[in-house]
Parts: C-alpha cells; structure tokens; sequence
C-alpha cells in the first residue's frame, strides 16, 4: 500500500508533492487481511482518506517498521512534548518562572517543578540562568511548560546550569547529529579537550572545559561544523587538537 | 542566521529573508493562525502606495500556499529587498518569498511561482518581458495543479488573448518549479 513512499525514502521532497494509497482491487479469501500502518512524523500530513501530503522540504527518511518523515532544517524551534531545551528565565512572577526558549512565545516553568523544592524550600535560580528542562506540554494551541523533574519527581541530571562554560545559540542541524546513537561528531569531540556539554533541543549547547581558551575553541569548533561535510570536520579537529587554531 | 533567498530573472535581483514563527502584538494577533506581514523595500526611497499593493499580492499568495493554523497566535514576517529592476519584478518578488518560506522550514501545502507576461503591439504573447508592450501581467502559479493563485494585469486585452497568457504561464511555470527542485536537491546534498 505505501510502496510509493518507500521508493522514495533518501529523496529530495519539496512541498506540493502528494502521495496516494494504493487500494487493493480484490481481497484473498483464503489468506488472512494484513492490516498495513503507516506512522507520519515532521514534514507529512495526511489529506482526506487517501492522501499523504508532503508539507516541508527535505530528505524522506525511514525507520523500520512504518515510520516515515521529511528531514528538513528548520531554523525557528517550535516546541514539541518530551523534548529537551535550554532555556534563559526572564521573568520570576508569583509561582512561575518564565524562559526563553527561542520560540514564538516564552514557556512557564514552575516553583515546584525541581527536585526537592517545596513551598518553604525554593529553588536557587534568578533571572538570567540558564535551566535545562523537558516539555510537558507543547502545543500550537497552548502555553508551553516547562519541568525540571521526570514523572517520579527525581532529576537525573543537573537541571540548572549557571557556573562558568559558555552557551551557543541557533544550531539547530549541529543538535540533531550531536544527539543521534553513535554520533560521529560527539565522538570527534570526545578525543579532542574533556568538557562538559549540555545539548538543548532548541539549537543551544552549554560548553564548559577545563580552561576558558578551551572552551572558546569548543565553541567555535561547534559553530563551524554545523555546515561542514564529515571529511571537512575531521580536518578542522585535527588541526585543533595539534594545537594549530 | 535567519533563512533567506535571494532570487535572480535576467538582470531582476531580489533578496528575501523570512522571521518566525516569532512573538506577535496582542493588537496584530489571530486566535486560530498566523499573521503574516510582508515588507517591500525599493531599491531607493522609502515604500510608497505600489509597494504597499505589491505586499498585498504577495501576501495572499503566500496565505494561501502556507499552512498558518499550525502557528496561531504567531507572527511570520517576510521582507524583500528588491537589488535591482528590468522588469517582471511582482513576479521576481513572489519567486523569491517561495524560496524563502522553503529554506525557513514553514509548512507549505503548495509552493507557488510568479510569471510575468506580456502583449506587445504586433499581439504576440512574451514572457519576462523588458520593453514597452499594451498589456503586461502577472499571475502566480501554484505547483500542485498549476492553478492561478492571484493575478494583477494592466493595459487592455480580450479575454480569449487572457486565456492564452494563462496557459502560457503555467507553461512556463513548470521550469521554475524544476529550478526549485534543483536548489533544494543541492542544499540537502551534503546530507543525503
């Protein structure tokens, strides 16, 4: 039924493009109905009964076993459920405090939402910190949240982060490759400087090294290679880690 | 770095950059879609009155071709700077907001393409036309069924040499939506 989406997949789609779902002319009265579903992620909608619409340019990728979406570069975050960001708190109102996320509107993230923090016990964070959080609710309709704990209340990681590093912003593309399994350019960075990195979904990336020299390197590796092919990184890391740049 | 597009028809250079979904005035926003503003910049002086309706073309097209309810209570700006003049430059100015809402990643349900045509004093029919003619228009195309989207038109002509002009648009228009293919195919080349 979606063999014209599967021949497609690792091709260049632009928006416009349309696919329509083969209907099956007669049905097998001996063999059972093998009920086919298709899962549609960024980049595909469907329209009507038989259509699937492709909405946004890019690369038509495929996951085993029925999930297919547009791989695209979108330079504005728009948030989505379950992600990961991070955020700078502008305004400390009432209970809420509220960040900038790069998106089209600031998310709220509440008092209570941090591990160990109760009404007497608050949270040690001021205007201008950067806070690591997860979406609990993202959606075109409504105000995005923010939360600093998982569902059992604990943190796994150090959710706010405020001393030293350096922050870089609008690398949307450099995120998703950092983020992957067995990511090449995580493992690139691994052999150069140990540092500590924080990716936020949202094209931000915390960095602190050793040494503020290192650090800054990293940064400017990190803004350099977004647009680079793999052979052009290796080379501009090689030449870091000799200690040329 | 905000995405942006810089289109170019003979010697017509227009550059358009596009900003969103960003946050919007509580006066300019729409409880179920986006507010899209466009922004016309002459090559010199200030926007005047046929800015102001060249916006208002472009704007409707790209309304009609973008999927705004995905963003409500967004604002999309787009701006186009127009480098520099021969002619057909509506049509130019549509050429390039497509790209430009293309490279933004904005959800489009069609992409669209000006055309630029022309009836000159012996009624023959060019398009991207330069020299002076009795009727020049300029219609936008959409890439799904070739559809004309907006049309502005000036001079005077039948309706039979209309209907000609049209068909010759949609014509032409399927080299230009080829054109798009080909840019995006080379952007996404390094991650193919």
């Amino acid at each position: 039924m979606f063999s014209g989406l599967r021949e497609k997949v690792g091709q260049v789609l632009v928006p416009g493009d349309e696919f329509s779902l083969e209907v099956q002319e007669t049905l097998s009265l001996t063999e059972p109905l093998k009920p086919e579903k298709v899962l549609l992620g960024p980049g595909l909608k469907r329209r009507g009964d038989r259509k699937l619409l492709v909405v946004k340019s890019g690369v038509l990728r495929h996951k085993q076993p029925h999930v297919f979406w547009v791989e695209n570069h979108q330079r504005r975050y728009v948030p989505a459920k379950g992600e990961t960001i991070i955020g700078i708190i502008t305004v400390k109102s009432g209970d809420v405090f509220k960040l900038d996320f790069g998106g089209s509107e600031q998310a709220s993230l509440s008092y209570l939402a941090f591990e160990g923090a109760t009404k007497r016990n608050r949270p040690n964070v001021q205007v201008g910190d950067l806070v690591f959080a997860q979406f609990i609710v993202a959606n075109q309709h409504m105000e995005p949240e923010l939360v600093c704990v998982d569902s059992a209340g604990e943190s796994q990681w150090a959710w706010s982060i405020w001393s030293g590093g350096a922050a870089v912003q609008r690398l949307s593309g450099l995120v998703r490759r950092l983020l992957r399994p067995r990511s090449d350019v995580l493992s690139d960075l691994q052999k150069l400087f140990p540092c500590e990195l924080v990716v936020g979904m949202n094209g931000r990336l915390w960095v602190k090294a050793s040494s503020v020299q290192q650090t800054l390197i990293i940064c400017n590796l990190l803004q350099s290679c977004e647009t680079m092919t793999t052979a052009q990184r290796q080379q501009l890391f090689r030449r870091a880690a000799q200690g040329v740049l | 770095m905000s995405p942006r597009a810089s289109f170019v028809q003979g010697d017509t250079s227009v550059m358009a950059a596009v900003y969103g979904p960003a946050e919007v005035k509580v006066s300019k926003e729409i409880y179920d879609r986006a507010t899209l503003e466009v922004l016309i910049q002459p090559k010199v002086g200030l926007p005047s009155v046929r800015e102001r309706s060249q916006e208002q073309c472009v704007r409707e097209t790209c309304e009609a071709s973008l999927l705004l309810s995905l963003h409500p209570r967004s604002s999309l700006t787009l701006v186009l700077q127009l480098i520099h003049d021969d002619g057909s430059r509506l049509a130019c100015f549509l050429n390039a907001a497509c790209m430009a809402l293309m490279d933004a990643g904005l959800p489009m349900s069609c992409l669209f393409c000006g055309v630029t045509c022309a009836i000159n004093a012996d009624s023959e029919i060019i398009t991207d036309p330069t020299a002076e003619s009795r009727a020049l228009m300029t219609f936008a195309i959409d890439s799904k069924e070739q559809r004309v989207m907006m049309s502005y038109t000036k001079g005077s002509f039948s309706v039979h040499e209309l209907q000609q002009c049209i068909a010759v648009s949609q014509k032409a228009s399927e080299n230009i939506f080829q054109f798009y293919r080909d840019s995006v195919r080379r952007r996404y080349s390094k991650n193919l």
